[in-house]
């Protein structure tokens, strides 16, 4: 960071508009935005207003949303994690593999998880003790995840558990006739947790003290080690999670599920308002930022013509148009 | 400022931290060599001396950073040595830095209470968290929000949070590392004010700072150290500045004198020397308004002013750092566009910025190549230095300007303030431009760097380069400079010749705002004590 004025700290996301704080106010930009393109699909096409388009949201990105989740922790330490989309992978790879051998669903449940929190606080330890910049170790998990995969197979195995099944098939009537699945209910309470953890525990108050200042935090002797590490613990976990959600979602496990994922994630979080320097930024705008991902989407798939790649473009400029603005308001604050 | 009246007798009692024959040796280098030290429950203590005299390697053993190579620790008559500041702080050692080391996104309360929070039921009791700091800042008779995020205060503040912070663990010894170099003059006050009330309390404070004037008026006893050794214990009321200063420096003052007549000599006769920089004219909105102003070789033009006054934007027009909308700017005779450094460092400006850490060192980089980077740049990448021309180089650099350690090895980001100074001062005077803008140059560093920096400022214009010197410090100003530029509101109100005295500058200052006091105050400097 360049200032001028060398002893005042720069202010993140601190703006003038009268009523908001500045810390929620790229929350609520996106949470308008949000409101923005729900309300222009709604006029432009017939059906786009009904709670099981939203509900949809929801259950179409229900991976995306733990995955969010848990790259907010790691980006709010000042941190990055590239490798949670090969860890998905990983993880339907492994889901897949273990259930056709046979072993019960809960044992693969555990083992799944287990996995992807141990390559994270492994990925966790690595990036603190050595003091190497989180882009290349997770870089490097991403790499062995993926790999890994192939390890276990290079064909695309179906899941025919009847657990896994259920679960991809069961849902919840919710009054006014809207459906929602068992992903979407698991996806909601971790985020409720993660807002709980982030807010009302000094874990995740120390969180945010790394990422506002590390070496500050180091200084009020602050257990920033241990917190470090299980942020990225906390981001394999959680892409454990996705992953199992994502193998329930697709029911068959592959080595090239999930490509680029960790890319939509980051996306999301950064929509979601939390800076990429750390320290500052919620869950629930990486949930909305998912969200609105989600409604893209969705408004493309309504108009029918466009190819499935907009989406992409869509996202680029959005991120584009966020980044700019957490800019434009960093500067105006300082 | 309001007193409560100084113990008439020494702190008496056992001493809360007692070091003896501390010795901390590193690679090479000595740091300290059998230091005693011995800090009394309720007094206010400064640990003076010049940088790389030890004072924060003593510090740092204490808050258990450093291992001592050898030597005891004891606190409350029990042996400790801290695995680090965190168990130092658990015992009641509780240390605010220069820097404020708090995390600027959080709130106050956090800021405060982060890591000791109240809590219920596993969860952080948030009304409970602010209450209790609400709380402790009351106590130092701050009323600010503690919900606020702390970014929104101003450094000060920041500060006297830190401090709070350190006292919330019921600290019985607060270090102080340079707690003021950033205040003012009422800020520091209220930093007095609430040291006394923690001094009352009981509270053993080891305070350390360059401002003498600060040290008489807060410190009970003090210890100097010299070179990593011991040189005395003394009361406050006991040891007269002078005396203190030769204790710190161990030489005679003599240097800032000479400075005085190096000035003298190179005042004389610089009226008919060519210009170096010719503006006129120049200025950019909101920043400073058009000025003129001319700088002839072999002259220290002095500029002048309060903070914000737009002394440093001045200087960073000068050097394109900012692009000016108006007015232009002959050098050497010559028009040229200084939209870009790079422009002006081509036509021999070089410019010292007041941030050393964030605008002018490379603090990973060792000396050697902090001081190659400039003359690399200015001989392009395309011819790189040899070797040998580049050690001997910087070998003739390290010993003109004393740099300490004289290693060309050493990583800058280590070395004391001064010595990071004296770096970048050799960085640019590698490239030998015509026009040096000093932003600053001493601010936070000790009397014997400043009069050295301060000499070669003299001795260089002798030479026949033309210096702009900027400081806060009047003094300073008006005893190096051959003409002061007075500037206000962002505006240049008067060019004064070398007689001006630091009365007439601060009465230009003064002249149409009274009310506006002059940073003399906190400034009110160790030169005095020399003269």
């Amino acid at each position: 960071m360049t200032t001028t004025t060398p002893a005042r700290h720069r202010v993140p996301g601190l703006s003038k508009v009268p009523g908001i704080p500045g810390r929620v106010l790229p929350v609520v930009a996106t949470f308008v935005l949000f409101v923005l393109l729900f309300g222009v699909g709604s006029v432009r096409y017939e059906g786009f207003t009904s709670g099981q388009v939203f509900a949809n949201l929801f259950i179409d990105n229900a991976f995306l949303i733990v995955l969010a989740v848990g790259m907010t922790f790691v980006i709010l330490t000042g941190g990055i994690d590239l490798s949670v989309g090969a860890v998905v992978a990983l993880s339907t790879m492994l889901a897949a593999a273990t259930l056709r051998a046979g072993i019960p669903a809960p044992l693969v449940i555990l083992l799944v998880l287990a996995v992807g929190t141990g390559l994270g606080v492994l990925m966790g330890l690595v990036i603190h003790h050595f003091e190497i910049q989180p882009f290349i170790v997770t870089l490097a998990g991403m790499f062995l995840a993926r790999g890994l995969c192939f390890v276990i197979g290079v064909e695309s195995i179906s899941i025919k558990d009847p657990f896994f099944r259920a679960l991809a098939t069961g849902t919840i009537e919710l009054p006014g006739g809207v459906v929602i699945t068992w992903s979407v209910v698991i996806a909601l309470v971790i985020v409720a947790a993660a807002v709980w953890v982030l807010h009302r525990t000094r874990f995740g108050r120390t969180v945010y003290a790394i990422g506002g200042s590390e070496s500050s935090a180091t200084l009020m002797g602050l257990p920033v080690a241990r917190v470090k590490v299980a942020a990225y613990a906390i981001s394999g976990l959680c892409a454990a999670v996705a992953g199992l959600l994502f193998s329930v979602y697709m029911l068959s496990g592959y080595g090239l599920h999930a490509v680029g994922m960790e890319l939509d994630a980051i996306a999301s979080v950064v929509i979601g308002g939390t800076l990429l320097s750390g320290g500052v930024g919620f869950v629930l705008g990486s949930l909305l930022g998912v969200l609105v991902l989600g409604v893209i989407q969705t408004l493309i798939s309504f108009q029918g013509t466009l190819s499935s790649w907009w989406t992409k473009i869509a996202i680029g400029t959005l991120l584009l148009l966020f980044i700019v603005m957490q800019r434009l308001f960093t500067r105006r604050a300082s | 400022m309001t007193d409560t009246p100084r113990p008439t007798t020494a702190p008496t009692g056992d001493p809360v931290v007692a070091m003896r024959g501390i010795t901390m040796e590193f690679p090479g280098v000595t740091a300290l060599a059998d230091v005693d030290f011995r800090l009394l429950p309720g007094e206010v203590h400064a640990l003076m001396g010049e940088n790389g005299a030890g004072k924060s390697t003593l510090i740092k053993v204490l808050t258990g950073v450093y291992t001592a190579t050898s030597g005891t620790t004891e606190l409350r008559g029990e042996r400790v040595a801290f695995a680090g500041p965190a168990a130092a702080q658990e015992a009641g050692v509780s240390t605010v830095y220069q820097e404020v080391n708090l995390c600027p996104n959080l709130s106050v309360a956090e800021n405060i209470l982060l890591g000791r929070e109240p809590r219920r039921f596993g969860a952080i009791d948030l009304p409970g968290t602010r209450a209790r700091a609400a709380e402790l800042l009351g106590r130092m008779g701050l009323t600010i929000d503690p919900a606020s995020t702390l970014a929104e205060h101003p450094i000060a503040i920041q500060q006297l949070v830190a401090i709070a912070r350190a006292v919330a663990v019921d600290a019985q010894v607060l270090i102080l590392d340079e707690p003021t170099s950033s205040l003012d003059q009422d800020e520091v006050a209220e930093l007095f004010r609430i040291m006394r009330h923690l001094r009352d309390q009981g509270v053993a404070i080891l305070f350390v700072s360059h401002f003498l004037e600060q040290v008489y008026e807060i410190a009970d006893r003090m210890t100097v150290l010299r070179n990593g050794r011991l040189v005395g214990e003394h009361l406050t009321r006991d040891l007269s500045r002078l005396q203190l200063v030769s204790a710190m420096i161990g030489r005679e003052l003599g240097v800032l004198e000479e400075v005085e007549r190096l000035a003298e000599d190179a005042g004389s006769g610089t009226s008919g020397a060519p210009p170096v920089l010719e503006a006129s004219g120049l200025g950019r909105r909101g920043s400073i308004a058009p000025f003129d102003l001319t700088i002839r070789s072999g002259e220290v033009v002095g500029l002048a002013g309060l903070l914000g006054s737009g002394r440093t934007e001045l200087a960073r027009l000068l050097f394109g750092a900012d692009r000016a909308d108006s007015g232009s700017v002959r050098v050497g005779g010559k028009d040229v566009s200084l939209r870009t450094p790079r422009a002006a460092i081509a036509s021999g400006i070089a410019f010292c910025s007041e941030d050393r850490k964030g605008e002018g060192i490379l603090a990973d980089l060792s000396i050697r190549d902090n001081l190659v980077l400039a003359m690399q740049a200015a001989r392009g990448w395309a011819r790189p230095i040899p070797r040998r021309t580049k050690d001997e180089l910087v070998a003739r650099w390290i010993e003109t300007l004393d740099i300490r350690p004289a290693d060309p090895d050493a990583i800058v980001g280590r070395l004391s303030g001064g010595n990071q100074q004296k770096v970048l001062l050799a960085r640019w005077l590698v490239t030998n431009p015509r026009l040096l803008i000093l932003d600053e140059p001493t601010r936070g560093i000790d009397i014997g760097a400043k009069a050295q920096i301060q000499k070669l400022v003299a001795q260089l214009a002798a030479e026949g380069m033309a210096v702009v010197y900027i400081s806060a410090e009047l003094e300073e100003v008006a005893r190096l400079s051959h003409r002061v530029i007075v500037l206000k509101d962002r505006a240049k109100v008067a060019e004064l010749d070398a007689s001006a005295t630091v009365d007439d500058i601060m009465g230009l200052i003064a002249e149409t705002d009274a009310t506006a006091a002059p940073r003399v105050g906190t400034a009110a400097r160790t030169e005095q004590v020399a003269s």
